[in-house]
C-alpha cells in the first residue's frame, strides 16, 4: 500500500508537467487549429528563464577580503554579488535562494512576449497551409531555438537549485500512518504539483468566467461566426498563443530544480506531451490534464521494481503502449471532442 | 527505353552519370590547397550521399506520393541495421544476405507499424509513427539489449562465429566484402596536383541506390502511383467512389520502410557497426528534412536533399574561426572580427543552427524544395526568351 502511494506520488511531478505542456499544445490547436512542434522548445526557453535570472542575480564584482587570507598568506579576493550592494546582505541572499520561484514573474512577460511574436511573425502565414506544413516550420523552429539556447549556454545541463527551505523532503509515511521513511517525497515536488494545479486552475478559470474566455470558447466552437459578429478573435486567439506559450514556459522554469535544464530537455518532453494530447483527444482541455497525469502515474508504477521484474523495460514504453492502445480503441482519445481532426 | 518516357529516362541518364563521376565532381579542389576542406570527394562522406539518397527516396515514395507525414522513419532504419549486422555476425561477412535479411525485417517491421498507424491520417498518423520509433529507441536501448548491445551497439568482433565462413585465425576482424571485394578498398587516381579516390564501397552503394532510384521512377509513373496521389489530393472522393486506399497507402508504407531497411543495411555494409542513436526520433527528422528540402514529391528532389545535408554538414562543421579569419583578412581590422563575430554561431558546432534556418526558409518560402526553385528559375529566364520572340514578332505583323 506504501508502495503504491509512492508510486503515485513520483507520478504526479512528471504528470504535472505533461498535463501543463499537454495543456497549452491544446489551447493552440484548440484555438489556431495549429499543430506546435515548438512547444517544447517552449518549456525549455521557459526553463533557461531561470538560469537567467540567477546569473543575472549572482552577478558579481571581485573584492580584496583584508581580513581572510588563502592558503600562501595573501589577501582573498572574494566575490560579493551586486545585489548585496543595492539591499544589504541578507536580503541579497534571500533573493538568491530565491531565484527560481522569482523566475515565474520574469517568465510571464518573456513568454507571453515569445508566444506573440512567434504567432504573428510566422504561425499566422501558415492556417490555411496543411498540417504536414505546420509541423514542419515548427519543428524547424524548434531546431533554431534550441540551438540559440545552446549556442548562449552551452550543451551541458545547468543545475538551478530550489530554495533552501524546500530542499528537504516530506515524510508522508509518518503522517498517514504507516511506518516512518517509507514514503518520503521532496518538498520541491510537492510545490511544483501545487504549482501545476493553481495554473491548470487559473486557466480553466480564465476560459469560464471570464468574458474574454467566454469569446474564446465561442470562437474554439465556431470561429466564423464570432467573426461575423464583429469581434476581432484573430486577436485573441493571439493572445491565447501567448498564454498557452506562458504556461509552457512556468512549466520549465519550475521544473529547473527536479531536473537540470539543457538544451535538448524540451523535445524529450514535447515527444511525450504530443502522446499525451493524443490520448487525451485533440482539442479538449481537460481530457489533456487528465491523460497527463495518467500517463505521468502509469509511467511511475511501469518504473516499480516488481513490475520491471516480470516485464523488464516496460517504463520506458509503457507511454507509447497506451497511446497506441487507445488510438486504436477510442481514435478521438478519452475526451475528445467529435469533428476535431476527424479525417 | 527501360520502360521509362524520353524525359525519365535523361533524367535517369543524369543521376548515373553524376553517381559514377562523382568521385572527380566532388574533388574539384587540389590536394593542399585551401580550398581542399571542401572536397566532398572521400569514400566515408560519398557513401553517406547515396545511402541517405536511398533513404529518403523511400521516404519520398510515402510522403511526397500520398502526403503522410511519417515521423518514424528511422525505426525502420535502426532495424535494418540490426538485422544486417547479425547476418554479419552469424552467417558472412558477405553484405548480400546481410542487406536482403534487412530489407525483409524491415518491411515486416512496417507492414505491422504501418497497419496499425495507417487507421488514422494527419497529425495522429505522424504522431502514431513517432510514438512507434520512440518505442523503438527505447526498447533497444533497454529492453532489448541481448539483441541490440544498448547503449553500445553492437559492432563485428574478432570470435563471431560465422556459418558459412572460418572464423580468421590471426585474430583479426573480418571485414565486410561482396564476393571477396572489400568495401574499404579504394583505388586511387592522380592527376597533377588533385586525387581522386575510387571506393568499392561507394560503387556497389551506389549501383543499388541507381536500382532504388529506377524502381522509384517506375512506382511514380505507374498507375498504383496514380492511386497514391490520388490519396494525397482527395482521399476522401476516393473513398466515396467506394474505392478502399487503405491497401495502397499500407504498401506505400512498406516500401518505403523497405527502403529505409536497404539505406539501413548499406551502412552496416559500409561501417560494420550499429547503435541505438540511429533510430532516435531527429534521425527521423533528418529524413524529413532532406525530402522537403529538395521537394517532396519529386522525382529527384530527395537525392539533392540528401546530398546537400549531408555536404553541408560536412562541411560547414568543418569551418573554425581561424579559417574564417583567413577568408575575411581583407577586411579592416574591426570590421574583420565583427563579421567573423557574426557568422562564428552558424559554422562548427553551430550547424544545425543552420539547417534549420535554412530549412524553415525553404518550408515557409519554397514549399515545394529546390526542385521548385529550380523551375521557377528556369521560368524566369523562359519567360525573357519568350517576352524577347514577342517583341521581335509584333514588328512582323
Amino acid at each position: 500500500m506504501d508502495a503504491l502511494i509512492l508510486q503515485i506520488l513520483n507520478g504526479l511531478d512528471k504528470g504535472s508537467a505533461y498535463a501543463l505542456i499537454a495543456l497549452g499544445l491544446t489551447l493552440i490547436f484548440g484555438t489556431l487549429g495549429v499543430v506546435n512542434f515548438a512547444h517544447g522548445a517552449l518549456f525549455m526557453i521557459g526553463a533557461f528563464c531561470s538560469v537567467t535570472l540567477s546569473r543575472i542575480l549572482t552577478l558579481s564584482y571581485t573584492v580584496i577580503d583584508e581580513s581572510q587570507t588563502d592558503f600562501l598568506g595573501n589577501p582573498l579576493k572574494v566575490d560579493v554579488p551586486y545585489i548585496h550592494g543595492w539591499l544589504g546582505k541578507e536580503t541579497g541572499d534571500v533573493i538568491i535562494d530565491w531565484a527560481v520561484p522569482l523566475s515565474i514573474i520574469f517568465a510571464i512577460p518573456v513568454m507571453i512576449g515569445i508566444g506573440v511574436l512567434m504567432e504573428r511573425g510566422l504561425i499566422k502565414h501558415f492556417y490555411k497551409r496543411p498540417h504536414a506544413d505546420q509541423i514542419l516550420v515548427t519543428f524547424g523552429l524548434a531546431i533554431v531555438l534550441q540551438e540559440i539556447i545552446k549556442y548562449f549556454y552551452g550543451a551541458n545541463p545547468i543545475p538551478t537549485p530550489a530554495p533552501a527551505a524546500f530542499t528537504g523532503s516530506f515524510d508522508f509515511g509518518a503522517m498517514l500512518g504507516f511506518d516512518p521513511n517509507t514514503i518520503i517525497y521532496p518538498y520541491w515536488r510537492l510545490v511544483y504539483f501545487a504549482f501545476a494545479a493553481v495554473i491548470i486552475g487559473a486557466v480553466f478559470a480564465f476560459l469560464q468566467f471570464t468574458t474574454f474566455g467566454m469569446v474564446v470558447r465561442a470562437g474554439m466552437a465556431d470561429r466564423e461566426t464570432v467573426g461575423l459578429l464583429g469581434i476581432n478573435i484573430d486577436k485573441r486567439f493571439t493572445i491565447m498563443f501567448g498564454i498557452a506559450a506562458a504556461v509552457a514556459g512556468l512549466a520549465g522554469v519550475m521544473y529547473t530544480p527536479i531536473n537540470s535544464p539543457n538544451y535538448s530537455m524540451g523535445m524529450d518532453f514535447l515527444v511525450l506531451s504530443f502522446v499525451v494530447v493524443v490520448v487525451g483527444g485533440m482539442g479538449s482541455l481537460p481530457g489533456a490534464v487528465l491523460a497527463g497525469f495518467l500517463l505521468g502515474i502509469l509511467e511511475s508504477f511501469a518504473s516499480m521494481a516488481i513490475v520491471l521484474e516480470y516485464v523488464p523495460g516496460l517504463n520506458q514504453i509503457i507511454i507509447y503502449l497506451v497511446a497506441i492502445i487507445i488510438l486504436l480503441t477510442r481514435p478521438r482519445g478519452l475526451m475528445g471532442r467529435k469533428g476535431v481532426m476527424e479525417d | 527505353m527501360l520502360g521509362l518516357t524520353k524525359k525519365d529516362l535523361n533524367l535517369m541518364v543524369i543521376v548515373v552519370a553524376l553517381v559514377a563521376l562523382a568521385p572527380f565532381i566532388l574533388n574539384p579542389f587540389p590536394e593542399g590547397s585551401n580550398m581542399a576542406q571542401f572536397n566532398a570527394g572521400y569514400p566515408d562522406l560519398m557513401q553517406r550521399f547515396v545511402i541517405f539518397g536511398i533513404f529518403a527516396i523511400g521516404f519520398n515514395i510515402l510522403f511526397g506520393l500520398t502526403g503522410y507525414l511519417s515521423f518514424g522513419h528511422a525505426a525502420f532504419l535502426g532495424v535494418g541495421s540490426y538485422a544486417a549486422i547479425w547476418m554479419m555476425k552469424l552467417l558472412t561477412t558477405n553484405i548480400i544476405p546481410a542487406m536482403i535479411m534487412a530489407v525483409v525485417v524491415a518491411g515486416v517491421f512496417s507492414l505491422v507499424v504501418g497497419y496499425i498507424s495507417l487507421r488514422r491520417s494527419g497529425i495522429y498518423f505522424s504522431i502514431l509513427t513517432l510514438a512507434f520509433a520512440q518505442m523503438s529507441f527505447a526498447m533497444a536501448y533497454s529492453v532489448l539489449t541481448p539483441l541490440t548491445g544498448g547503449e553500445t551497439g553492437l559492432q563485428l568482433k574478432a570470435n563471431d562465429a560465422r556459418i558459412l565462413e572460418s572464423v580468421p585465425t590471426d585474430g583479426s576482424i573480418s571485414r565486410a566484402n561482396f564476393f571477396g571485394l572489400d568495401m574499404t578498398s579504394s583505388y586511387e587516381l592522380s592527376v597533377g596536383a588533385w586525387q581522386f579516390t575510387f571506393n568499392t564501397g561507394y560503387y556497389i552503394a551506389g549501383i543499388i541506390m541507381l536500382l532504388a532510384f529506377y524502381l522509384s521512377i517506375r512506382i511514380f509513373r505507374s498507375p498504383f502511383g496514380v492511386m497514391l496521389r490520388a490519396v494525397k489530393s482527395n482521399q476522401n472522393r476516393m473513398n466515396y467512389t467506394g474505392l478502399n486506399s487503405r491497401p495502397y497507402t499500407l504498401a506505400a508504407f512498406v516500401i518505403s520502410g523497405m527502403y529505409a531497411g536497404l539505406a539501413g543495411g548499406l551502412m552496416v555494409a559500409m561501417d560494420t557497426q550499429v547503435g541505438p542513436e540511429r533510430m532516435f526520433w531527429t534521425a527521423s527528422g533528418e529524413v524529413v528534412l532532406m525530402t522537403i528540402l529538395g521537394g517532396a514529391g519529386t522525382l529527384i528532389g530527395p537525392v539533392l536533399g540528401a546530398g546537400m545535408i549531408k555536404y553541408m554538414e560536412n562541411i560547414i562543421s568543418k569551418i573554425n574561426s581561424s579559417i574564417l579569419h583567413q577568408w575575411f583578412y581583407w577586411l579592416p581590422d574591426g570590421m574583420e572580427d565583427f563579421v567573423v563575430a557574426i557568422i562564428y554561431p552558424f559554422i562548427g558546432k553551430g550547424w544545425h543552427l543552420t539547417l534549420g534556418i535554412i530549412f524553415m526558409a525553404v518550408v515557409i518560402f519554397l514549399p515545394g524544395g529546390l526542385v521548385e526553385g529550380g523551375q521557377r528559375i528556369a521560368r524566369l529566364f523562359g519567360r525573357k526568351k519568350e517576352a524577347a520572340k514577342d517583341a521581335q514578332s509584333t514588328p512582323a505583323e
